[in-house]
Parts: structure tokens; C-alpha cells; sequence
């Protein structure tokens, strides 16, 4: 084990300046062998060491991966699984796990037909007597070969695998314990899984997560309520004697299997109703549902008092609405007074204004060409003027807005209407007559 | 899938053939006459030719037409050739230029076959052998080769080889193929130095090769043609006719048939004495009509060939002079060839060379069991591994460039607490190169001192203690109380050049240094705290 010195000085780098390595002296390699290979490639690539590891790495990865290992050989067991299985007597052989002896004990209920012929065949290769012989052990320890063989038959028959399954406790999955804490999911989905197995219905549902809807959750209850098993105990009964000599103890035996199995049936049934019921008593969704549920009966209780809460309501809104309403109209009238005042003294100014334009228009005509007629014609447009009314004086200051030249007809025009009308007597608008 | 490349060991005596089964192991095919050792015979009685072990048969009776021995021939000229090694078979002649052999294919049908043509049909029965086995054609091959073979003389090969259908994809060297077979199944935990000693039938060679980071480079090799097998079952040969003539007054060396079954006899009993401590032989009518039987143990034997097996070990010593390097510079010696399998061979090495070398025999539990098949294997191994790569990029790589790499010549290393130099980087590493070491459960400041080192021997004189003994043993010890004062020889390194010096501080949890040098010899040295991942970095 090499250690070295320890630092006394402070030095980080320090390369004797001007030293060079002794000179190398040029020979020729062997060419042979793969480093001779990685050699060469180096130097015709012009790779530098740690380049060249890098691909050799990348290299390497890739042959792993096109290297093709059946992927059912790595699931079987590398090693027997229960050592005790080599000792345990081949008469005994129901007692022994057959799966362990098989090498699936990882897979056991999931193994599939082909798997169990070839883990078969692994297993006789490796356990054969003649095999076992050759490393010392006798001809006659055959035991643990004789289980192989019985296990294969076994797993191999349909339905004695189904008996076989039946009573693999070793595949059950415990329940955890009462009283312990506990993620819910990750304790209860491996029990429902291995008791899954035995169910006549597929697909079986789920245990779900904590999002699953109350509809799935209520579904995978009443699913495990109405659970139909064809687990049977046919495996734990007792050998029938096969001799024919006494037939009524043969019955007897027969009797008491029945009795045991129909027994044991009832029980595991038991078991499972009495597994579910504790499972939905501490699923969290339950609870979750549960309180849903008590929220939503307090919600509809509050609703049923919301009637006469809301005639309340639309009292006092009504009764505001009222008092905003009298207020904006109290407003408006005041507005539409000011208006009115306003559109009055327009309509005064207006008129003022059509008047004196009427009056105007003699002197604006240059008094229709007979200023010596201005006074008078001036004192006739003003008694016209005063005795239009509204309307009038509008239409007549329109005409004479529109042609001042006009204004002579327009005012003769009205004249003639009050003459005609005797509101002025003709003498009095002579020039206009 | 495409048809395997074959790995071929092409010895003298014998051939080997293997190739890489679909289950990645190493398949050393076996004839059908069930030989994974084939003797490199070929005889012909008649239109019939006959290959391995039943050529090797018909050396008794057949002499004339069997044909030993040919491997080193091969692109030769006639007058290079050293023709006294196929003696025991037919005789050499001279067919252009080139070794040949006269063969008499029966009614006076003389065939004129040049050793080249023996070396394809030879080649041919092997690549049989192997379509046979593996039940593919196969086309290509790799080939061990003696370090010293010419170009010459591959070419030859390459020639016979295309004749017999196949293609030499790459000529690998005996050494280097048995190494990287031994490293396949043991691999080497550091960098060492392996002394590759490869004792054949009739020639031995040995390489002192530096294995680092897996690249071999041989250092020295030594070739000795004259050396092998066959002088061991020489000796055998000798203490058995001197024994025949003692009791029958006859001798069985003067006839050539007489000679040749107690040699084939012989050879029986020197391979029963490297697995039994005693064997028998018993030849019927070895000469003058007279039987010979007997026995004879392990260590007789040991002792009549002693001179041989000395002159094995003087050999693998002469190698590491060589190689300017001292005993002590070796970490294993690996044992191919057929002679491997005496087991005195590695007893007497593991004499030589101290506790701490390795002698990779095929006693030693870490070692194979077939020395004669670690060549075939490694080129087996080697054919694998080029089977992933086109020939385009094969050709690339054996460039002069690519294979005459520059060799770092000193150590390089680090102080530890207590001054001593503890190296990283060996000398004879090619580079670029990278090393990692790891200090566990370092916890403080440290410093890290980089230097360059020389190794040295260091030779100490530990004088005898005096023995306070009782005086019946000191009777009885006197004789074999070695008064002489003891050298203890190690291997010692001192730091010649200080490089860099780095200093860390807060290491919490271990730490990490990195030694790099790259291709233009700059070394770059950082320090990696492992928990907290500072790094201090440092380079020439």
C-alpha cells in the first residue's frame, strides 16, 4: 500500500524547469492482441488517450445493449431461493414451495406456462442426479430433483396449478398492521393484487389513488363486496388411500376432505369480507367522500333558509331603489326648469333678433329705393313687425334672411294678410298695400 | 456467420491448429486420428500419402520416403540449409537451387518434390483437418513464425499457403502468440518483463519480452538450432543401446532401422517419464532378433540428460544477458514447446531464478496445461480479434509507424513516505501511455514528488551467523554448515532526475494520480482529490 509524504511546504506546481525524460529509444511492437489494436488506432486516428476511452466506453455500451439476454432468465431465481429445499424429503413434497424449487420464486402465481418450462429446464440441467453425482453426492440423493419434477407436473396441469395457487401462502401479502400509520395505497394495493388472483371476474378493478372519483372508489368496493373466488383447498386434503379393500374408510376420507375444504372456503371468505371491511374503514377516500358529503348536506340546509333571506333582500332593495329614484327625479324637474327658462329667454333673443332684422331690412334695402319714404316706410315695417306673431315673424324673418331683395314683397305680403284680416287698417301700411 | 480464421503453429517437429468456437473459447483442433499435436510429417508409400501421427510411423520402415524436419527450409537455398537435422528421413537434394526430397511413389515413379511443396501439402492436410472439425471452409490464416524468419522466407510461406487455399492474413511471431495465449487465460496483474522460452524438437528459441499496458515489445531473442527435444531422447537413445549392448552384445546404433524403433521408442518413454516417476520400454526384435525391456524411474533419466537440461537454463540465461538485463529484472518465464512438459525443466529454472520469478510451466497452477498448444492458441486468438477489422485498417496498422513506437528507457515514479521510489511508468513502456494509481483512505495534505530512476542491483554480503548449538548437532552440522558469507542480490531503484512536484491539500477521501505521456514524450501528471474532485496538474 504505497502512502505518501506529507506537505510541509506550500507548493501547488512545481516543475523542475529545463529537466527533460531520458531520451526514448524507437522499437518495434508485437502486433498482436487488442491493445496492440487500441495502439494502433490511436495513432493513425491521432486520438489522445482520454478521447480514445471515451469511444472505447461508448463502444462498450452499445455491445451491451445488442447483446439479446432473454428477458425470462432474468427473472428466475440466480440462486435457490430456500436452501432447506435440497434437505426437505421428496415424500413431503406438498410441503415444499414449489415455486422456490422451480427458481420463480419471484414470479410464482405470474409465472407463465413457458416460463415454467423453462426455468424447468434450467433447474433439471443444474440438479440432475448425474449432474449432482459428479460433484460427490450419491446417485440416491435425488430428493430435491424428485420435487423439481413433481413441482413441473404441478404447475404444468392446469388445474392442479390452480389447487397449487390456491393454497401459495407464501403469495399472499399481509394487511399491515392495525393501528399503525401507514400510506394507505402502498399498503393495500399489494393485498388486493394477490387476492386479485383468485377472482373469476377480469379484469379486476384497481384500488386507484387519491384522485380516483367516489364513483371508481364505490365500484372497487362493491366489486370486493360481491367478490366471487375459485380459490378451493383440493391441495391440503388428506391422500385418499387408493387400495380398494376399504371402501367405507375411503368414503370417510372423502367426507372429512369435503368437510375441511367447504370449511376452510368459509373462512377465507370470512377473511376477505372481514379484509375489505377494514380496508374501507381506513381508506382516506372514504373519509374524504364522507365529509364531501356532510358539507354539502350544510350547504342545502342553508340554502332552504334562503328564501325569507332574500324577501329581506328585496325589500331593502326596493326600498333603496325608491329612495334613489325620488331623489333623480326631484333633480330632473329642476333641470328641466332651468331649461325651459333658458330656451325661453332663447326664444326671446331669437325673436328680438327676427325682429329687429325685419326692421332693419327697409334701411338695409336703402328703403326699397324711396328713401324719401324712410320714416314712413320704417314706422309701417315696425307696426308690421309687431303685429306678427310667433310664427309669423319667424316665417317673415326667414324670407328675408334668405333674399334681402324679396323684402319688400314679403313685408306687402303681410301687410295685405293683416289688412285683409283688419288687424291694421290699410292707411296705416300704405307703402306695403 | 463467416468462416473462422485459423490459427496455425507450424513447428518442425510438430503442428498445431486452433480456432475461436461461436462460445468465444479457444479450440485447439485434433486430427482425425484424434492428434492435436500433428507431427509435420508426410510420407508416401506408393500413391498413398500420409500425414502426422501415421507418417511418423512409417519412419521405421519407410525411412526413405518420409519426410521430417522440412519447417526451416522453407526459402532457403540448398547450400544454407543444415541437412543433417531430416537425417532420420528421406535425404535432401538439391531441386534448382532449392532443398527438395526424391520420393519413390512406387514401380520406379521418382517424384522430385521441392520443399515448398512439402510445406503446401502439409499446410493442406492441416486446413483439412480443420474444415473437418469445424465443419466450414476455412480461407484465411494467421501464422507463427520463428523470430527470425526472413522475408524470404515468408514469402515462401505466403506462396505454399495460397497453393493449399489459404491466405496468410498476418504472420505473427512463436513468442508473442504463446504470450498473448497465456495472457488470455492468466493475464499479468502489472507490467513484466517474461523471459518466452520455446524448446521444440530439434530448435529452441527464446524471447525476453516487456509486456506493458498489454503492448508486447521483445527485447532480445536467442535462437539455438541445434538444441531441443531431440537431444533428450539423443541421451535416452544412449543409455538405452549402451544397455542393449551390454546385455546382448550387439549394437543397435549401426543399423538405421534398429535405431529408428528405439528412438520411436524412446520418445514413448521420455513423454511417460514427464507425467509417471518410472517408465518402461520394450522394443521386440530390436536388433539381431533380440527383445529389449526395461525400465527405467524419472530421476535416471533426469540425471542421464542432465547436460541437456543445463544447457536449456544457460540458454533462457543467455537470452536476459542479452537483453542487458539481470535475472532479477525478470518477473516470469514462460515455457512453450514440447520439452516444457519435463518436469526438471522448471525445477531446475526455479533453481536459477529467485523465489519471486515465476516459472510458467505446466506444473505451475497459473499456467496451461498444453505448452504445445499456447502458440496455435495465440494466433487463433490474434485471428478473432482481427476478424473484426477490414483488411484496409489490418494493413494500416502493421505500418512501420504505427509498430516502431519510441520506449521510455528509465523508470518513472513517485517518492512514498518513507523516501523510496515507487514506480509507475517502467522503462521499455511505449508511450503514448496513461496509468492510474490510487491511494485509498489518504487523508491530509500531501506531496507529490515525480522523479526519473535508474534500478541498480544491490549486492550485500550477509555473513552466516554463529549458531549457539549444542554439540551433538554442531557435530553433525559442521559438514553442512555453509561457511561461505551469502549474497542477497535485489533490485533496487534510485530517483536520478526530480521532475515535478505537486502539492494537494484537504484530501478527505482517497486520491486519484494520473501519469500521462503523450505521443511527443510530454508527461502530464495530475492529482485528483476523489471526494471533493480538485485536481492539481502538472506537466514538463
Amino acid at each position: 500500500m504505497l502512502s505518501l509524504p506529507a506537505l510541509t511546504s506550500d507548493i501547488t506546481v512545481s516543475v523542475t524547469s529545463g529537466t527533460k525524460l531520458t531520451e526514448s529509444v524507437r522499437r518495434p511492437i508485437e502486433p498482436v492482441g487488442k491493445d496492440f489494436m487500441h495502439h494502433a488506432t490511436r495513432t493513425l486516428r491521432n486520438h489522445t488517450w482520454s478521447e480514445f476511452e471515451k469511444i472505447q466506453a461508448e463502444q462498450n455500451v452499445q455491445k451491451v445493449d445488442e447483446s439479446n439476454v432473454d428477458p425470462d432468465e432474468l427473472l428466475f431465481d440466480t440462486e435457490l431461493a430456500d436452501e432447506t429445499l435440497l434437505a426437505h424429503d421428496a415424500r413431503d413434497w406438498k410441503t415444499a414451495d414449489l415455486y422456490a424449487a422451480m427458481g420463480l420464486s419471484k414470479l410464482r402465481y405470474n409465472a407463465t406456462e413457458n416460463q415454467i418450462i423453462k426455468a424447468h429446464r434450467k433447474q433439471v440441467v443444474k440438479y440432475h442426479p448425474d449432474k449432482q453425482s459428479a460433484s460427490g453426492a450419491g446417485l440416491d440423493q435425488d430428493g430435491f430433483f424428485k420435487i423439481i419434477q413433481k413441482a413441473f407436473e404441478t404447475l404444468t396441469d392446469k388445474n392442479k396449478r390452480k389447487q397449487y395457487d390456491s393454497c401459495d401462502f407464501v403469495a399472499d401479502v399481509e394487511p399491515p398492521k392495525k393501528g399503525s400509520e401507514y400510506d394507505f395505497f402502498e399498503a393495500w394495493g399489494p393485498v388486493f393484487a394477490s387476492e386479485a388472483r383468485f377472482s373469476k371476474k377480469t379484469p379486476v378493478p384497481e384500488i386507484g389513488s387519491l384522485e380516483s372519483t367516489q364513483k371508481e372508489v364505490e365500484q372497487f368496493y362493491s366489486f370486493w363486496h360481491r367478490f366471487d373466488s375459485w380459490r378451493t383447498f383440493e391441495f391440503l386434503d388428506e391422500d385418499v388411500p387408493d387400495d380398494s379393500s376399504n371402501r367405507d374408510h375411503k368414503r370417510y376420507i372423502e367426507r372429512k376432505n369435503k368437510a375441511a375444504r367447504d370449511k376452510k372456503k368459509t373462512a377465507d371468505n370470512a377473511r376477505l369480507v372481514k379484509l375489505v371491511e377494514r380496508a374501507m374503514s381506513e381508506d382516506p377516500r372514504i373519509k374524504m367522500f364522507k365529509e364531501a358529503e356532510k358539507k354539502e348536506k350544510e350547504r342545502k340546509k342553508w340554502e332552504a333558509g334562503a328564501a325569507a333571506r332574500a324577501e329581506a333582500e328585496a325589500k331593502a332593495k326596493a326600498e333603496a331603489e325608491a329612495a334613489s329614484k325620488a331623489e333623480e327625479e326631484a333633480k330632473a324637474a329642476a333641470n328641466a326648469k332651468a331649461d325651459k327658462k333658458k330656451s325661453k329667454e332663447a326664444a326671446k333673443a331669437a325673436k328680438k333678433k327676427n325682429k329687429r332684422a325685419i326692421r332693419n331690412c327697409g334701411k338695409d334695402n336703402d328703403y326699397f329705393g324711396d328713401a324719401a319714404q324712410a320714416a314712413a316706410i320704417d314706422e309701417q315695417i315696425s307696426l308690421i313687425v309687431d303685429s306678427l306673431d310667433d310664427e309669423q315673424l319667424v316665417d317673415v324673418a326667414d324670407k328675408i334672411k334668405a333674399d334681402a331683395s324679396a323684402a319688400k314683397a314679403v313685408l306687402a305680403e303681410a301687410a295685405k294678410g293683416f289688412v285683409e284680416s283688419g288687424k291694421i287698417p290699410a292707411s296705416l301700411v300704405a307703402y306695403f298695400a | 456467420m463467416s468462416s473462422p480464421i485459423l490459427g496455425i503453429s507450424f513447428g518442425n517437429t510438430s503442428s498445431s491448429i486452433a480456432y475461436i468456437n461461436p462460445k468465444n473459447d479457444v479450440d485447439v483442433i485434433a486430427n482425425p486420428d484424434g492428434e492435436r499435436s500433428i507431427p509435420s510429417v508426410l510420407s508416401y508409400v506408393g500413391e498413398d500419402e500420409y500425414h502426422g501421427g501415421q507418417a511418423l510411423q512409417q519412419l521405421i520402415r519407410n525411412p526413405t520416403n518420409t519426410i521430417v524436419n522440412f519447417r526451416d527450409f522453407i526459402g532457403l537455398k540448398f547450400e544454407e540449409a543444415d541437412l543433417s537435422r531430416c537425417s532420420a528421413g528421406a535425404p535432401a537434394i538439391d531441386i534448382d537451387g532449392k532443398v527438395g526430397f526424391a520420393i519413390n511413389r512406387g514401380e520406379d515413379n521418382v517424384e522430385k518434390i521441392t520443399v515448398d511443396e512439402v510445406v503446401a501439402r502439409h499446410l493442406n492436410r492441416l486446413k483439412l483437418a480443420a474444415e473437418d472439425y469445424i465443419g466450414q471452409t476455412i480461407s484465411k490464416t494467421i501464422l507463427t513464425i520463428p523470430t527470425d524468419f526472413t522475408d524470404v522466407q515468408r514469402d515462401a510461406l505466403t506462396a505454399a499457403a495460397a497453393k493449399s487455399g489459404l491466405k496468410i492474413v498476418q504472420f505473427i511471431n512463436e513468442p508473442s502468440a504463446s504470450l498473448l495465449a497465456h495472457v488470455h487465460a492468466f493475464p499479468f496483474e502489472k507490467d513484466v518483463n517474461v523471459v518466452v522460452a520455446d524448446f521444440g524438437g530439434v530448435r529452441s528459441d527464446a524471447a525476453v519480452i516487456a509486456v506493458r499496458n498489454g503492448i508486447f515489445t521483445v527485447l532480445a531473442t536467442a535462437h539455438d538450432a541445434k538444441l531441443g527435444g531431440d537431444n533428450l531422447d539423443e541421451a535416452l537413445i544412449e543409455y538405452f543401446a549402451a544397455d542393449f549392448q551390454k546385455k546382448n552384445q550387439c549394437n543397435p546404433r549401426k543399423n538405421a532401422r534398429s535405431y529408428a524403433k528405439l528412438r520411436s521408442n524412446a520418445i514413448i518413454t521420455k513423454k511417460t517419464l514427464s507425467n509417471a516417476t518410472s517408465a518402461t520400454i520394450s522394443v521386440e526384435s530390436l536388433a539381431d532378433g533380440f527383445d529389449y525391456h526395461t525400465s527405467i524411474n524419472r530421476m535416471r533419466y533426469e540425471l542421464t540428460a542432465g547436460k541437456v537440461f543445463s544447457q536449456f537454463t544457460q540458454f533462457i540465461n543467455t537470452t536476459i544477458e542479452k537483453a542487458k538485463l539481470d535475472i532479477l529484472d525478470i518477473d516470469a518465464v514462460l515455457l512453450c514447446g514440447g520439452v516444457s512438459f519435463t518436469p526438471k525443466l522448471a525445477n531446475n529454472l526455479e533453481f536459477m531464478f529467485p523465489e519471486s520469478v515465476e516459472i510458467l510451466g505446466p506444473q505451475n497452477k497459473d499456467a496451461s496445461n498444453s505448452p504445445n498448444e499456447l502458440s496455435c492458441s495465440g494466433a487463433a486468438l490474434q485471428g478473432r480479434l482481427i476478424a473484426d477489422y477490414d483488411a484496409d485498417e489490418l494493413k494500416e496498422a502493421l505500418q512501420p509507424v504505427v509498430l516502431n513506437t519510441m520506449h521510455l528507457q528509465k523508470a518513472i515514479g513517485l517518492l512514498d513516505a518513507e523516501g523510496k521510489f515507487v514506480p509507475v511508468i517502467l522503462p521499455e513502456t511505449s508511450y503514448p501511455v496513461q496509468k492510474t494509481i490510487t491511494v485509498k483512505n489518504a487523508k491530509g495534505d500531501f506531496l507529490i514528488g515525480v522523479y526519473e530512476a535508474d534500478s541498480k542491483i544491490k549486492e550485500t554480503t550477509v555473513e552466516p551467523e554463529a549458531k549457539p548449538e549444542s554439540e551433538a548437532e554442531a557435530e553433525d552440522s559442521e559438514e553442512w554448515s555453509d561457511d561461505e558469507p551469502e549474497i542477497v542480490r535485489e533490485k533496487i531503484y534510485e530517483p536520478s532526475t526530480k521532475l515535478i512536484e505537486l502539492g494537494i491539500k484537504d484530501v478527505t477521501k482517497g486520491l486519484q494520480i494520473i501519469f500521462n505521456i503523450n505521443k511527443d514524450a510530454v508527461l502530464k501528471v495530475t492529482a485528483r482529490d476523489l471526494k471533493s474532485g480538485n485536481v492539481v496538474q502538472g506537466h514538463l
